[in-house]
């Protein structure tokens, strides 16, 4: 026989170019390595917190501590021992400390938020987002902070929050996720250094979208920031985060710990754009997201939804919940997970229905590309006072290539007869056929795949909020303004989103 | 080999002892074939013979050894294209199964067809507004149910709306050369009468159509200029549209005996 041609091809692996993975030069004050008590106040002191927080992150450290280093480790993700004494717990750009305008902060820090498109002047791209920026340990800028007072609501920085409005905090800080909640929330809860808080006061409709971008930089530093949202009655409050990282060969810790509040008739929307450095193509480096995030939907008739699109860390570990504790709350969580390469995420929600009529919905789309292991975890959890609950969960996993694993394990726990429970689950995968069949229309094999990645997720990218940029943008005749490309780790996710947007018929 | 003897210009398509083979099974066994601009030439053949590889090798579709041969295509070696490519450069496979794409909105998905191939045309994209006046055109024309324009590509359709689907592709990136795998088969008369018109008011003399087909019934609709009969791997018989009819009354078996003796 004469030489052979094979006219099929290998499938590319995903594209993943990381484009935010670059660091800035900063002179930063950094916290010695490790985690003792002296830490711990040193932290305390460096933020000039009041007694009462000494207080308490000594208690969450010493609980910490008595884990004696050990996670949870139920998660089907495999890591190595994680060195708690090499890390540092605190660094902060020393030309923050203490500035007191946006003029004043360091000019490389501002270039860097410029380059990942998030916008620290008011009058930008994304007029009408009100940000916090938050930089290894500290918030640098938190904008459209007076307009928003004017309506009475608190958009600041965790530390302000502290000094500002300790009554609040003091009421509602770990009244979701006590420190003892679970290794990583103690930790969080000792160390935690920023983040942001929210009060959208009785009544008010908060106008504008409030977003956190949080970027880590410093090397070999842990990233802990505590974010805390309340809603008072009929408050209603849309949010959004955004993260990204350099690109280092360590692992880098980031514990967060985000709780929210709705009161009576209250609805938070929170969204996740889930962006850390993910670790190369050998799976070297990359973030540990190791994250604690609940509601509680205290009142009659609130609302807490939860939409995440997870694209980046190495690992991630991550169940944002609700307590549906108000007769007739609802909770919502809508997921997308993609993991590449050697990415390992477990992620899905926890749903404790307490009160009468409380509903919930779950909707987990999870793509495993490469050699990525994808897990869905969720509880459904009806308590026995909890008449007429109802819950609808749908998983569905996407799987390309066939190195990639799927893994859904769902719980359910019913302590009340007249619950209502429905779950869904699919498997599939993008098959031979389907990229020929769009080749074979001219289509290529990189946009075929974002056209059923597209597909696959539809129904939770109409989740996402980004037309809150249309009325900003009348001087834009055609839709809204595509969310900054950082938010998106993998390219054919940015792509889809940016393209729905545009509004060309996606 | 060559039966074109009156017309000097150079085949669009020139098919030269082909081989090819799935795993270690040769299931081509030296194709030759020449199609030219304005030509419709029907395949046809008992089940398993290779139809569809030959349609399939054409057009790039992975899980196939080409072992020996070369196939040119408007001067290109079209074998080492990448699937995508011969589709830009004008080659159309309607699949004898087409495929479902599950969640792909079918609209969505002929669009980004449509503007793929232009791009690589150096046209600009069609707007929303101008790709749906077409489109729309299309689905009158194919009296296709317009809902499934708006439904997951393929996904619960019916055997007869699937092939009217792909009739709809090829009516709209309207390729050079169109290989039409069984697009007839499970169609109710008044669709395969819709079909072949499609293919008749396409035909002109800058594209050319290749038709693998089991039934004579469409050839009733479309006339060919060429039947060819292909048999285990080749092609054993060619001829006018009198071969159709031939094959129609007498079966195979005939053609499969002449193969033996000869091959
Ligand atoms: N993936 C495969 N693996 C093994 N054998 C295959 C594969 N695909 C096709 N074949 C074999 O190749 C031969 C030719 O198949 P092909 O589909 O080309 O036939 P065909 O002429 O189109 O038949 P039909 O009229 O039934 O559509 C058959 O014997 C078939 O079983
Ligand atoms: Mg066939």
């Amino acid at each position: 026989m004469q030489p052979t041609r094979v006219i099929s091809r290998h499938t590319k692996d995903l594209d993943t170019e990381y484009k935010w993975g670059f660091t800035t030069e900063v002179e930063e004050e950094v916290a010695p390595k490790g985690i003792d008590e002296d830490v711990i106040r040193y932290i305390w002191a460096k933020k000039q917190e009041p007694e009462w927080m000494l207080e308490w992150r000594l208690r969450a450290y010493r609980y910490w501590a008595s884990l004696k280093y050990e996670e949870p480790r139920w998660a089907s993700v495999h890591f190595p021992p994680i060195d708690y004494q090499g890390i540092h717990y605190y660094a902060a750009p020393k030309s923050v400390t203490g500035a007191s305008s946006l003029e004043e902060v360091d000019p490389e820090i501002r270039k860097a938020f410029d380059k990942l498109g998030i916008p620290l002047q008011e009058q930008s791209r994304l007029a009408g987002v009100a940000v916090d920026a938050v930089f290894d340990s500290v918030s640098v800028a938190t904008t459209y902070q007076k307009t928003l007072e004017k309506l009475g609501i608190i958009f600041c920085p965790f530390s302000e929050a502290i000094q500002k409005h300790p009554e609040l905090v003091r009421k509602y800080m770990g009244s979701v996720v006590p420190y003892s909640d679970n290794f990583f929330a103690a930790l969080n809860s000792a160390v935690f250094s920023d983040g942001s808080f929210i009060y959208v006061p009785k009544g008010v409709r908060c106008p504008m979208e409030l977003m956190t971008y949080f970027r880590i930089n410093s090397p070999d530093t842990g990233q802990f920031e505590r974010t805390l949202i309340v809603a008072d009655e009929g408050a209603y409050v849309s949010y959004l985060e955004g993260c990204t990282a350099p690109i280092r060969k360590s692992n880098q810790l980031h514990a967060a710990v985000v709780e929210l509040v709705a009161l009576d008739n209250a609805e938070i929307k929170y969204s996740t754009l889930q962006n850390w450095y993910p670790g190369d193509k050998e799976g070297k480096g990359g973030i540990y997201n190791f994250v604690t995030k609940r509601g509680k939907a205290l009142g009659r008739r609130s609302k807490i939804s939860w939409t995440q699109v997870e694209t980046g860390s190495a690992i991630t570990w991550k169940y944002p919940s609700v307590i549906l504790q108000g007769d007739g709350s609802v909770g919502e969580f809508y997921s997308v997970a993609l993991v590449n390469n050697y990415q390992q995420a477990d992620t899905g929600t926890k749903m404790t229905h307490i009160g009468k009529n409380t509903r919930s919905t779950v909707i987990a789309k999870g793509i495993s590309a490469g050699h990525g292991n994808n897990t869905y975890r969720g509880l459904i959890k009806i308590m026995p006072a909890a008449h007429n609950a109802k819950n609808f969960t749908r998983c569905d996993s996407l799987l390309i290539g066939d190195r990639s694993g799927a893994h859904t394990t769902p719980y359910i726990e019913v302590r009340n007869p007249t619950a209502r429970i429905e779950h869904e689950a699919s498997t599939s995968k993008v098959s031979d056929d389907q990229l020929f069949y769009c080749q074979q229309r001219g289509i290529s094999e990189e946009e075929a795949h974002f056209m059923i990645i597209n597909g696959f997720c539809r129904d939770i990218f109409k989740e996402l909020p980004f037309e809150f940029a249309v009325e900003a943008r009348g001087n834009l005749a055609a839709g809204s303004v595509p969310p900054p490309d950082c938010f998106v780790g993998c390219r054919l996710l940015a792509m889809t989103i940016r393209k729905r947007i545009s509004g060309t018929g996606y | 080999m060559s039966h074109h003897n009156g017309d000097t210009r150079p085949p669009m398509l020139q098919i030269a002892n082909l081989h090819v083979a799935i795993g270690d099974v040769e299931i081509l066994k030296g194709v030759d074939l020449a199609v030219r601009l304005g030509e419709v030439h029907a395949i046809m053949g008992p089940n398993g013979s290779g139809k569809s590889t030959l349609v399939n090798v054409l057009a790039g579709r992975p899980g196939y050894t080409v072992t020996q041969g070369e196939v040119l295509y408007e001067g290109m070696d079209l074998l080492r294209m990448l699937p995508e490519e011969r589709a830009r450069a004008g080659v159309f496979l309607a699949f004898q199964y087409p495929v479902e794409l599950p969640g792909v909105r079918n609209w969505q998905f002929i669009k980004t067809a449509v503007d793929s191939i232009r791009r690589h045309k150096g046209l600009k994209e069609l707007s929303v507004r101008e790709f749906d006046r077409l489109l729309q055109d299309k689905v009158r024309t194919m009296e296709f149910d317009p809902e499934l324009i708006k439904r997951a590509v393929n996904e619960g359709f019916s055997g007869g709306e699937k092939k009217r689907n792909e009739t709809i592709q090829l009516l709209m990136l309207d390729p050079k050369l169109a290989l039409l795998d069984e697009t007839d088969s499970g169609l109710d008369i008044d669709a395969l009468r819709t079909v072949a018109s499609a293919v008749n008011t396409r035909r002109s003399s800058s594209n050319a159509t290749i038709l693998v087909t089991h039934y004579q019934r469409i050839l009733n609709y479309v006339t060919p200029d060429h039947v060819h009969i292909l048999i285990d791997g080749r092609l054993v018989m060619f001829g006018g549209p009198a071969l159709a009819l031939e094959v129609e009354a007498k079966g195979y078996d005939w053609l499969r005996q002449a193969a033996e003796t000869t091959g």
